[in-house]
């Protein structure tokens, strides 16, 4: 492949390989992201490759595998193209009947669509299913149609027009104006203005500017940043050269978890192909403009996704932050100025850029434009990665295209923005999603974790974990953080415990102070968060903890009792059978009791008791009932009329 | 150099620029407590209790003195209800691990601190990074350091570079504030020597 030297040479070369391309030509898209590999994409993949030859229909059928398409709940996921008639949950097995039928016979195979749980419908188009109507992919809708292995593929959508774009017709302060214009905010967390961080980057006086792609996603259970990196890995590619342009800058790092090796493999083969084709290196499509991209591979430490923590790190030191009070963007990685923006930030820019600045305002709020990227995880029927413009109200995320609370659970708490994110209640579904409404509601955009919570779930021990969570990952630098998390954690542990003490609250609060106050760096000052807004909204559940011993959610294991309603039981055996630890007594026609002493509290009971029955019980914060009588037990049967 | 003009509480302080605050307030007699400072060594940031208050263009915020820069015109506050606190809570989670600190008590006393409010830990170091950072930065040796990370992070001594350094130097033993150097110390050169009995007086 020569270099391409000009926007003009782009498009020719683009034309031909969209002449090359038959849209009528069937082609299967099967999405092959880390989450979908995990659930079989590979083997299935294998399959039909190997059934396309067994029908020899290996040159009239292509075979596409794509990132991540975002409804991980329901992957691996096929679409037949151009027909789009899509597929869910695939398995190897299933493949000799798309073909025979979908891609020969242009038949549906009903089994394999997605079915509506309200309506029963099946639904035949990805694009109809709610999961996805109620959606705006602006950023991460290209992942299902590309194979990111292929520049070709990204070439087809229109990729490197931006480039192309801000290279020939715009000065690099054009650029920039347009970045600014759009009020583009940071995905990664802070959500500070990327056009105003560029601006201080671009003005500081060194000759020697870098830009930085923050791609060590951290959050349990975030990974919208995986899938851009791995499904579309040249939209941050195109993103961060002009970036790099506007700033003047001409070296750039990835810095990517080294638990991703998808992604890893992916941005480097995209990074290898974009320098074969002239869109990364010296002199990019004929104007002059110098740039190269490194990509470093992380350690695992969650402290390396904060900004200046990640720059130590990317210099060979240990990742911790720097106490100094200087912007990054001024003095950063080797104290030269560094705009670093996560994954999605930059995946932002090519739109802003090929489309404008107004064009990308009109989605999103007042202060926060564009679309969000959610992870959608937790009690939650529609597992996945959605994409919302700004402003959407979290009800419709989480009932619309969530699909709302599985096993008939009530709803509880979302928790967004990370480990140190907060907890928002159920009177605040009707919250518009922006920055600042969820800074203001207690909590935080983050990077855009959500982690859906149900009426079982323990609020106090909700705290405790993400607290755990975060000790943890302390760096340890900090006084604030390692010791005061370390105190918190042992408070909020005795208090799940049924240990609590009265004044617990009163000094959680203080160490939560001295964290917000005096922490070092962004991860420390926000640390308490998971605390004070579950506090803020479920004060009572931590008042019923310590003064009553009771957990209100019936979860905390050494706060319940699990206990045999006996006007209720049945004595048919099933709980007796299945207690693990021996700890009902009972026999047939003998209604079954629990030994307190020897249950474990594992709920097998719970869970076994047939629901028509419903005699297992959990009680919190009161006595277990005495025994009945041993004479009481016996159940005898009613003689037949 | 040119001179800065600043208020540290109330009163005009004079500084040359690149000072810290707390360079600057030392300059004029004014104390703010440290525990990981050190005027030969970087700042480090770590221990926070000389955490103040700035006021600039009418925005207050606290800042840890000992790295951010003395400006023109800012007004500084070393002592209020709320650094005080701060700095008790402070006191008070490090004298979990070394209650017996002459250095932590002093300060405790000032700041009415109590050194009984949460349970004791095994450890005596309040990673401070003094003697750290003073056998990298000074001596450049790097003869201790740090191992593991987070609330299991501890300093060690490197067997091999302490074998040949620290018992001529021993520079860092009187810069720590809870004695837990020396026991690490001791402990590490008793794992590194070989039983007395196999080889007496095998000191270097």
């Amino acid at each position: 492949m020569s270099r391409i030297n000009s926007p003009a040479e782009l498009e020719e070369f683009r034309k031909g390989i969209l002449s090359k391309r038959d849209p009528n030509k069937p082609c299967i898209t099967l999405c092959s992201g880390s989450a979908c590999n995990a659930t079989g994409s590979g083997e299935v993949a294998a399959r039909i490759e190997e059934e396309l030859q067994k029908q020899g229909l290996s040159d009239e059928v292509d075979i596409r595998r794509t990132g991540c398409h975002g409804f991980c709940e329901r992957g691996p996921i096929i679409i037949n193209r151009p027909e789009e008639i899509s597929y869910f949950q695939i398995k190897p097995e299933d493949v000799p009947e798309i073909i025979s039928e979908t891609i020969k016979e242009k038949k549906v195979v009903e089994r394999l669509l997605y079915t509506d749980p309200d309506t029963n419908e099946k639904i035949i188009h990805e694009s109809e299913i709610p999961f996805y109507k109620h959606q705006k992919r602006l950023v991460f809708g290209s992942n299902g149609n590309i194979d990111p292995k292929s520049i070709d593929d990204y070439l087809a959508i229109d990729g490197y027009s931006a480039l192309a774009k801000a290279l020939s017709g715009m000065t690099s302060e054009d650029v920039l104006e347009e970045v600014k214009k759009s009020n583009l905010r940071g995905r990664g967390g802070g959500g500070f203005p990327a056009g105003r961080k560029w601006e201080g980057t671009r003005n500081a006086p060194d000759e020697i500017k870098y830009v930085i792609v923050n791609a060590d996603e951290g959050d349990p259970g975030a990974y919208m940043d995986r899938s851009l990196l791995e499904g579309n890995p040249h939209s941050i590619l195109e993103g961060l050269t002009i970036g790099a342009y506007a700033i003047g800058s001409h070296e750039g790092y990835i810095y990517v978890r080294q638990e991703y090796p998808l992604a890893v493999e992916n941005v480097n083969i995209a990074i290898k192909t974009a320098e074969e084709y002239g869109f990364l290196g010296k002199n990019i499509l004929g104007s002059g403009f110098d740039f190269k991209v490194i990509v470093h591979q992380g350690a695992g430490a969650f402290v390396c996704g904060e900004s200046t923590a990640l720059m130590t790190a990317l210099e060979g030191r240990v990742g911790e932050p720097r106490p100094k009070y200087i912007r990054s963007n001024i003095k950063g990685l080797w104290d030269k100025p560094s705009v670093l923006n996560n994954v999605e930030t930059w995946a932002n820019v090519p739109l802003i850029i090929n489309k404008g600045a107004d064009w990308f305002a009109q989605f999103g709020t007042e202060g926060s434009k564009g679309t969000k990227i959610f992870s959608l995880v937790g009690k939650i029927t529609n597992t996945g990665l959605v994409e919302v413009p700004m402003g959407t109200p979290l009800k419709d995320i989480i009932f619309k295209i969530g699909g709302g609370i599985p096993n008939g659970r009530k709803f509880k708490a979302v928790q967004t923005g990370g480990p140190s994110g907060g907890c928002i209640p159920e009177e605040l579904l009707d919250l518009e999603v922006g920055f600042d409404e969820l800074t203001k509601a207690g909590s935080m955009m983050g990077s855009g974790g959500m982690i859906v919570m149900d009426e079982d779930t323990c609020m106090v021990d909700v705290a405790r974990y993400f607290i755990d969570f975060l000790t943890d990952e302390s760096c340890g630098k900090c006084v604030p953080c390692r010791e005061g998390l370390r105190q918190m954690h042992k408070i909020l542990t005795n208090i799940t415990k049924g240990k609590g003490r009265e004044g617990d609250i009163e000094l959680l609060e203080e160490l939560a102070e001295t964290a917000k106050e005096a922490a070092l760096c962004a991860l420390g000052k926000s640390a308490p968060n998971p605390f004070l807004s579950t506090l803020r909204y479920f004060r009572d559940e931590y008042e019923a903890h310590i003064n009553e011993k009771r957990c209100p959610a019936l979860s905390c294991k050494e706060l319940i009792s699990f206990y045999i309603d006996p006007a209720k039981c049945k004595a048919c055996m099933i709980c007796l059978r299945k207690c693990p630890a021996e700890a009902i007594d009972g026999g047939k026609n003998k209604i079954h009791i629990v030994d307190q002493e020897k249950c474990t509290k594992c709920g097998t009971c719970f869970e076994v008791c047939p629901p028509r029955f419903g005699a297992v019980t959990k009680i919190s914060g009161e006595p277990v009932p005495s025994p009945i009588p041993e004479e009481e037990r016996i159940i005898r049967k009613r003689k037949k009329k | 150099m040119s001179e800065i003009l600043l208020q540290i509480d109330g009163k005009e302080v004079k500084a040359r620029e690149g000072m810290t605050i707390l360079e600057a307030a030392r300059s004029a007699g004014i104390s703010i407590p440290t525990l990981c400072y050190h005027e030969k060594l970087e700042p480090y940031g770590g221990c926070r209790l000389c955490i103040v208050e700035v006021e600039e263009r009418g925005w207050k915020k606290l800042v840890v003195s000992c790295v951010y820069l003395a400006e023109e015109n800012l007004v500084v506050t070393t002592r209020s209800d709320k650094i005080d606190r701060i700095r008790k809570m402070i006191i008070e989670l490090l004298m979990a691990h070394a209650p017996d600190s002459v250095e932590l008590q002093n300060l405790a006393q000032e700041y009415g601190a109590d050194r009984d409010r949460f349970e004791k830990e095994a450890s005596f170091c309040i990673h401070c990074g003094l003697c750290v950072r003073y056998c990298a930065e000074v001596k450049k040796k790097n003869a201790v350091g740090f191992v593991d990370r987070g609330t299991r992070k501890e300093i060690s001594f490197i067997p091999e570079i302490a074998a040949k350094e620290c018992w001529d130097c021993k520079e860092c033993f009187p810069l720590c504030p809870t004695s837990a150097l020396q026991a690490a110390f001791v402990l590490t050169k008793a794992l590194y020597s070989p039983p007395p009995s196999s080889e007496p007086e095998s000191e270097e």
